[in-house]
């Protein structure tokens, strides 16, 4: 079964092994250890920073990562492209 | 090669990380890439591993006073592990890339990585494993908890969770009042010229609201919004400078404060959420549909009245 949430995360229980990578990485406990699978405990709480997606081995989580800069989604607006952070750059946030 | 790293952190680098928060040379706030010994590391000694962003390094190596260890420094171009994960320059085509330029197979007999739970963005454990032999495991979230783990071998539920505290809110207004310093006074001298001091002040006053107010406050506001917390305390800053103008009968001038400050205020509170440890892409994306039309019709509102003000004070003194 996949669970919708407000973000872009989704999570197929079917497909979890119950490795805990996923709620270890977490920063914000959105996943939790649950029956022999990840449960997910704080949807809400996902800031879609991809950690649990990268590090699933059985591709049990979708989620779309990616900058959560204002200033550069804009940026990226204006010039076209997709956003990016100027941390290359002096200008670093 | 292996470089010799020290956990002393002297005056010298404190200075350089006060620089690196004021924007001041932070592109040179880098270390070199590369294996690093840290105290008298043995083959069975833990291998931590950072990115090459001098504050990152230092964080690391200040928290590992009395440890024997190896540092891996990752080249991240300068950015620290998170950012640098986000980007995929912490990852793991660089991580294998250097496991192999160390030959640390032969620096080390077990087969274990310790990475910093935030570098997870950027490298998929199993997918190194695979690559290279070690097995990658994920240690806290803060530099000042390895120690700790490493003595325990585990992570609490508190070591695995980001916060965002005052101190970490406060290091970061510098970079923002930098970023905004121009076009900040730029809109005070607007203001000034048009309405006099109070013109100035009231703008600079809704500045100082987005860019330092704001992130002091942020986890004090109801709501979820940060254009809407934003714009109440633009609005809040301007209320002196309005109450003042209506006290001299003038309320297209305490109108102009309300609706420039409030949506300046709103603009630069919006501009934040990169800098926060818990906003979603997502987040960012629905607040920009909703808001940015409505901030600009509120700032284009509020300087079109304080035109007519200036235009209306101007004609006066001529007629």
């Amino acid at each position: 079964m996949v669970t919708e949430t407000i973000n872009t995360l989704r999570y197929d229980a079917d497909h979890c092994i119950g490795c805990g990578m996923c709620w270890t990485v977490c920063p914000h406990a959105v996943f939790a250890e649950g029956d022999g699978v990840a449960s997910l405990a704080r949807a809400e709480a996902c800031m879609e920073c991809g950690a649990c997606r990268m590090n699933c081995p059985s591709g049990a989580i979708e989620v779309e990562s990616g900058v959560g800069c204002a200033a550069a989604m804009y940026a990226a607006a204006l010039k076209g492209g997709g956003p990016s952070c100027g941390c290359e750059t002096e200008s670093c946030c | 090669m292996v470089i010799r790293a020290e956990p002393r952190i002297t005056p010298a680098d404190r200075l350089t990380h006060i620089k690196a928060r004021l924007g001041i040379n932070r592109m040179n706030c880098r270390v070199a890439p590369g294996l690093y010994a840290l105290g008298a590391p043995d083959r069975s000694s833990p291998v931590l591993v950072t990115a090459n962003y001098t504050l990152s390094f230092d964080a690391l190596r200040g928290s590992l006073g009395g440890v024997d260890a190896w540092i891996m420094v990752l080249d991240t171009k300068g950015v620290n592990v998170w950012c640098a994960a986000g980007k995929g320059t912490f990852g793991a085509n660089e991580l294998c890339a250097r496991i192999e330029n160390a030959g640390l197979a032969n620096v080390v007999d077990h087969r274990r990585l310790t990475l910093p739970q935030l570098g997870a963005p950027g490298v998929a454990a199993h997918a190194v494993a695979r690559r290279t032999g070690f097995s990658v495991e994920y240690g806290p979230v803060r530099a000042g908890d390895i120690k700790e783990y490493l003595r325990t071998g585990a992570a609490s539920a508190d070591m695995r969770r980001v916060t965002f505290g005052l101190w970490d809110r406060l290091v970061l207004i510098p970079i923002e009042a930098k970023a905004a310093a121009l076009p900040g006074l730029g809109l005070a001298a607007a203001l000034w010229a048009l309405l006099g001091p109070t013109g100035g002040w009231a703008a600079l006053a809704g500045v100082l609201a987005g860019i330092a107010l704001f992130p002091v406050l942020l986890p004090l506001m109801p709501g979820t919004q940060f254009a809407v917390q934003g714009a109440a305390l633009g609005a809040l800053s301007a209320a002196p400078f309005s109450a003042d103008a209506l006290s001299r009968s003038s309320w297209i001038e305490a109108a102009a404060y309300l609706c420039i400050s409030g949506a300046a205020a709103a603009f630069l509170a919006l501009n934040f959420t990169g800098s926060t440890t818990f906003t979603s892409p997502s987040a960012v994306k629905r607040e920009i549909a909703r808001y940015t039309r409505p901030m600009a019709v509120c700032f284009g509102l509020g300087f079109a009245l304080a035109l007519v003000e200036g235009a209306l004070r101007w004609s006066a003194m001529v007629w």
